[in-house]
């Protein structure tokens, strides 16, 4: 029998996909009625261990005890039954039905409708009073901001009559005052006697919101401690294991022209809602400017805008020339002609064809460069496969085999392909997105070293990423974007991270004009 | 469960689903009281164990060609052209037009007219879906659906109140002239010493093996094949990367309704030789069986034409020799169309399983 | 144009409209569920061949009726196992059904009844018989209203009550029950449906049979009550018509009903180019009327007369994401 104060007590949970060990004999007691954050990095199995949690996946071996009793939970209907909620980070809402149709939905009162939609309708009235859950339940999911989005999640899991609050990743995609309003309604719901887990990677969020934190790295648990007798440098050890400071040797930027000239750049997504809200910046050769900020903050349509993927308003001029930014001309292409390369955020979704062959990919975006053609009507697929052969040899891509296919590459090779493809065609200006997402140590200081041996060679360089210590350690430049709009910008050996956290808030006033 | 090895993949899918469609085939045989041995002797004799046979054969595996040639091109943008059977229909208006219209001196130039009318009408029939595809985002497979259905009505409406000749009584067009009928293979030096009668099979069969080359090419040789592939298998990629997904889309597609519309040449100019009501008499939808049979690959194409030719052959003889009814043909198809394209998955884990059993054997017996 | 044409011609109509209304209804029910069904053209074939056999055989077309929906519901059933638990191509198996039924049914009753595929004329009580609604006949003297009601709204089979009563019911499944939200969620991201505690799978195969089920009766009626008896390929690409008049509908059950009048109206008008012409006066060619429906079809996809959008997962297998 396991003590009943825990609202969730796990004992040696263990689970593996194929030779992958995700979760290695995991132990974790939360409290009832306290906020417990679980922290690690990306991969670090906390996802895995919360689907154990749900239902989703059933573990190898280990035991789950709810409110002290041991609970088999082999689907999401045994969890709603043990009183367990799941907000998702990418949310489980039906687009065109009602806040009330969603909150109801599964967890009917009988055959018929009318009933549930009138006994919801009430249930929500009263727990909107109560948490500062406001939504209208007759809105359409559709219709509503994501921040609003959320709320009918949380919703449907109170509705349910959830004691035990999962939330994963729950800040991604939100903006810091709907950030703040969520821990709100978070602090709300303990004091009720609710017991709330906030998965995240992000510290800040830790400190200022738990009770009690539990680490992960790497599979494993290494340790709980309670929150407020931690503190943010000790939590980052737990996570990374090591003292990591990410410092990339490079030296002193050597400024030429300005090569990217961008001017009141403004993006629509197909919603016609402004995601870019009118950009101004310069990079200029031999530079890398790095943008700051949450995800979603508009760096992915910066990034869409300048690669020729999305349609923009606005002037941007590369060298002097006018890029056009929609109709003719605003295309991949085109902008690979003019001298732009894109190593995108997405690899997997945009960067490669997973199921090409690795030289297939070092042709995609280049296809029609002449060293890969034969004559005018065949291509070259020799040439290409022993340019691919010779791009692996200096990435020191694993496996070096130019025709195994893309999805058969671990990721940090995957992006090694990207990067190679993009770098060694000496673009004047280099986008890139998230460079070492999901990429293992090793590959992330070759990564990182080959952007700062670029930008030595005097090429312009654009880097997104959300990764601060990223940002920080390769930019010459950091602008901090939120909401669509640039916030700031900081040179790197000013400021600090927590005047670019601020920033990154919205906290902090933008200096007007530019840095450096 | 470990993956299936490559060659399994590429060569023991399309074999075990063919074996399960003919197994319930028999089945189905079995259930209508008949021979299923009879039925496969029959088919055999009838079609590929003499030249006449073969004539036939060959004939059908030709349009079968073009039209899974057809499929697989779009197949490869990521479309499903449904729409072959309509488009063979216009291609074969293209063929009659070029054949009555213009006073063709030779055969050969009077096939390279009209190989090229039924090609521009089967595309430009593709054209249509294609574009609101690519500009509107309808779904092509129902709107190719609903072309196939325009189009029959298209030609009933031509053939009955425009293109018959005065004084005919059913819908068809006149004859085509003498120099626009194509030799058959009985009728070319060398083949006649094989083909000694009267066979339908004729020059066409060398234009789509032609064909199969020329895709080939085009797909894994080309830039534009390139695009093509690259398109299909990842839309938003394609975007970053450059590939205009409109273009492809109305390239792929015109490709594929040129392909289909190509057909025409073999059944209208080289079987028919004139413009008959249906006449693609379903060749545009065994294109889909032949396409998914033979992968999607020029040579499994015409490797699965040929199994389909030999299939309507021995369909059309057991019509005639057995108590079988020649539907039993549409039912083979189906039942191809159903296991190498629906239930494919299935296959492909029964194959798993049975690999991981004879593994585990092994495994058993290396322990030991 | 004469009261008395007119009426005829919405007499037909309602008849032609009747198989139109039972596939399309039957359409909406998988759509909605996320299941794309190309294959209601094989279903209804096949509905009718077992409908008549057996109605034939046993004299009884309640168990004709029966047979013709079991035979739909095991195709149907085909279509789930391959689009549901194998997760296989949604088209490509409804193309591949539509030539299975296409084929078998004339080898099935070939077999039966060796009459070059289709089955002995059915008669009497093999057949569904016209009903006389309460008062048709006394109130047949009141203008204008009295013979529409005697002559169009009287009279038919059955079955076409049952199809007019589908839709004000599956209206009702669709927007009033639990069942009903449970369905249009599958079909709009099962995900969510999934992480509720329910099950997709058996979601979508209800929504397979509810389909089928539907499928048999439109069967059943070209076969017994529309005409008397089974000939190879009768369904004559009704089931592609539904399919369109369904997404002339926009997947909505009142609308489906208008949707499949109007292309029961363009089918009776085929039958009539002599009403044709004399309305319009020039003669419009048969072939124009019959492709009417198709090239409406198109017009909706285009988004030339409101935009059609398809239920949000339809034709995507569900796939747990990890």
């Amino acid at each position: 029998m396991a003590d009943p104060r825990y609202a969730i007590e796990l004992k040696g949970i263990s689970k593996s996909f194929g030779p992958v060990q995700a979760n290695k004999d995991i132990h974790i007691a939360v409290p009832r009625g306290t906020i417990h954050g679980i922290i690690g990095e990306n991969g670090a199995g906390k996802s895995t261990l919360m689907s154990i949690l749900y239902g989703f996946y059933r573990a190898d071996s280990g035991e789950i005890f709810i409110n002290g009793k041991p609970t088999a939970i082999p689907d999401s209907q045994s969890a709603i039954r043990a009183g367990i909620g799941m907000v998702f980070q990418h949310f489980k809402l039906v687009q065109n039905f009602t806040v009330l149709e969603n909150v109801v939905l599964g967890a009917e009162e009988g055959a018929l409708l009318a009933g549930s939609l009138s006994k919801a309708r009430k249930v929500l009235t009263d727990l909107s009073r109560e948490y500062e859950l406001d939504v209208d339940p007759d809105a359409v999911i559709e219709d509503l901001s994501v921040g609003h989005q959320q709320r009918v999640e949380i919703l449907k899991a109170l509705y349910r009559q959830a004691d035990i609050l999962i939330l994963d990743e729950p800040t991604g995609v939100l903006t810091p005052a709907e950030a703040d309003h969520l821990f709100r309604i978070l602090k709300g719901l303990r004091d009720q006697g609710k017991t709330i887990i906030l998965i995240t990677h992000k510290l800040r969020e830790i400190m200022e919101t738990t009770d009690n934190t539990s680490v992960m790295r790497r599979g494993t648990m290494v340790g709980t401690v309670k929150t407020a007798e931690s503190s943010p440098e000790e939590l980052a050890e737990l996570m990374v294991g090591r003292k990591v400071l990410l410092e990339v040797e490079k030296k002193p930027a050597l400024l030429g022209k300005t090569v990217l000239k961008v001017d009141d750049l403004r993006v629509k997504d197909e919603h016609g809602v402004e995601r870019l809200k009118g950009v101004s910046f310069e990079i200029r050769a031999g530079e890398i400017l790095g943008i700051a900020g949450v995800a979603g903050n508009g760096q992915s349509e910066l990034l869409e805008a300048l690669g020729g993927i999305a349609k923009a308003t606005g002037k941007v001029t590369l060298n002097g020339v006018d890029l056009p930014l929609s109709g003719k001309g605003a295309d991949g292409r085109s902008r690979r002609a003019a001298g732009i390369a894109h190593v995108p955020e997405d690899r997997q979704a945009l960067g490669l064809i997973m199921d090409f062959t690795a030289w297939e990919n070092v042709a995609f975006g280049y296809h029609d460069a002449p060293e890969y053609q034969k004559n005018a009507l065949f291509m070259d697929n020799d040439a290409l496969r022993a340019d691919t052969e010779r791009k692996m040899a200096t990435f020191d891509v694993r496996p070096p085999i130019p025709t195994l296919a893309a999805k058969n590459f671990s990721g940090g090779n995957q992006q090694k392909i990207v990067v190679a493809r993009e770098i060694e065609r000496n673009p004047d200006l280099l986008l890139v997105g998230q460079p070492t997402r999901g990429v293992d140590i090793g590959a992330i200081e070759f990564i990182h070293k080959q952007i700062v041996a670029l930008r030595d060679q005097g090429k312009a360089i654009l880097l997104v990423s959300v990764e601060l210590d990223e940002i920080r350690s390769l930019s010459d430049r950091i602008a901090v974007m939120l909401d669509g709009q640039i916030m700031g910008m900081r040179d790197p050996e000013t400021t600090d991270e927590r005047e670019l956290g601020l920033l990154m808030a919205g906290i902090a006033e933008g200096r007007k004009g530019e840095a450096a | 469960m470990e993956r299936l090895p490559k060659w399994a993949d590429v060569v023991l899918v399309p074999v075990v689903s063919l074996v399960l469609a003919a197994l319930i085939a028999a089945l189905v045989i079995l259930a209508i009281g008949q021979d299923p041995w009879e039925a496969i002797t029959v088919m055999v004799q009838g079609s590929v164990m003499n030249a006449y046979g073969w004539g036939y054969t060959l004939y059908y595996a030709t349009s079968f060609m073009f039209t899974g040639l057809a499929v697989t091109v779009a197949f490869h943008a990521s479309l499903f052209n449904i729409g072959g059977e309509g488009q063979a229909q216009l291609g074969g208006l293209g063929v009659a037009l070029a054949c009555l219209l213009i006073p063709w001196p030779h055969w050969t130039l009077a096939l390279l007219g009209a190989a090229t009318a039924a090609a521009l009408f089967g595309a430009a029939w593709a054209a249509i879906p294609a574009y609101l595809q690519a500009r509107r985002g309808s779904h092509i497979v129902i709107t190719t659906i609903m072309f196939n259905y325009i189009a029959a009505a298209l030609l009933i409406f031509l053939l009955v109140d425009v293109l018959r000749p005065d004084g005919q009584m059913d819908p068809a067009t006149a004859r085509f002239p003498e120099a626009a009928q194509l030799p058959t293979l009985n009728q070319i030096p060398g083949f006649d010493l094989i083909f000694t009668s009267n066979v339908p099979a004729n020059v066409t069969l060398f234009i789509a093996l032609g064909m199969a080359v020329v895709v080939w090419a085009l797909l894994w040789r080309t830039r534009l094949g390139y695009a093509i592939r690259a398109f299909g298998k990842s839309e938003a990629a394609a975007k970053y990367a450059g590939i205009s997904p409109f273009t492809i889309i109305m390239v792929a597609m015109l490709i594929s309704g040129g392909l289909a519309g190509m057909m025409a040449i073999n059944n209208v100019m080289g079987e028919a030789e004139r413009l008959l009501q249906n006449s693609a008499s379903g060749a545009g939808f065994i294109g889909i069986a032949v396409a998914l049979m033979g992968r999607n690959h020029p040579v499994g194409v015409v490797l699965a034409a040929l199994l389909f030719g030999f299939l309507f052959q021995g369909g059309a003889e057991l019509g005639l020799w057995t108590k079988i009814p020649i539907e039993m043909r549409t039912v083979v198809q189906g039942l191809v169309i159903l296991f190498t394209g629906a239930l494919d998955v299935m296959v492909r884990m029964l194959l798993t399983w049975i690999f991981n059993l004879f593994r585990a054997g092994r495994a058993v017996k290396g322990a030991a | 144009m004469d009261y008395a044409t007119l009426l005829q011609l919405l007499d037909t109509t309602l008849r032609l409209a009747t198989p139109l209304l039972f596939a399309c209804l039957a359409g909406l029910y998988s759509e909605r569920a996320g299941i794309f069904d190309i294959g209601l053209e094989g279903k209804m074939l096949m509905a009718a061949m077992a409908s008549a056999s057996v109605a034939f055989l046993t004299g009884s077309v309640w168990a004709g009726m029966f047979a013709g929906m079991l035979a739909a519901l095991l195709l149907a059933g085909i279509h789930g196992v391959a689009s549901i638990t194998f997760r296989g191509n949604q088209l490509i198996s409804g193309v591949a059904l539509n030539f299975v039924a296409s084929g078998i049914t004339v080898l099935i009753a070939q077999r039966l009844f060796g009459q070059g595929g289709r089955t002995p004329p059915l008669a009497g009580d093999a057949r569904f018989g016209p009903i006389t609604l309460p008062l048709a006949e006394e109130l047949r003297g009141v203008p204008v209203i009295g013979p529409l009601y005697a002559e169009v709204i009287s009279g038919h089979p059955l079955l076409v009550y049952v199809a007019l009563a589908m839709v004000p019911l599956t209206w009702w499944v669709l927007y009033r029950t639990r069942f009903g939200l449970r369905l249009r969620a599958v079909g709009e991201n099962p995900a969510a449906v999934d992480t509720a505690g329910i099950s997709v799978v058996g979601l979508r195969f209800a929504a397979v049979a509810i389909t089928g089920i539907l499928c048999g009766l439109a069967g059943a009626y070209m076969a017994t009550a529309l005409q008397a008896g089974f000939g190879r390929e009768m369904t004559a690409g009704r089931g592609y018509i539904a399919l369109a008049a369904l997404i002339f509908a926009k997947w909505r059950p009142v609308a489906a009903l208008w949707a499949c009048l109007l292309f029961g109206f363009f089918q009776a008008l085929a039958l009539r180019p002599d009403v044709v012409e004399a309305v319009v006066r020039v003669k419009v060619p048969v072939p124009f009327l019959d492709a009417l429906p198709y090239v409406l079809t198109v017009l909706v996809l285009a988004g030339f007369v409101g935009k059609a959008i398809p239920p949000r997962a339809g034709g995507e297998p569900y796939v747990k994401e990890r």
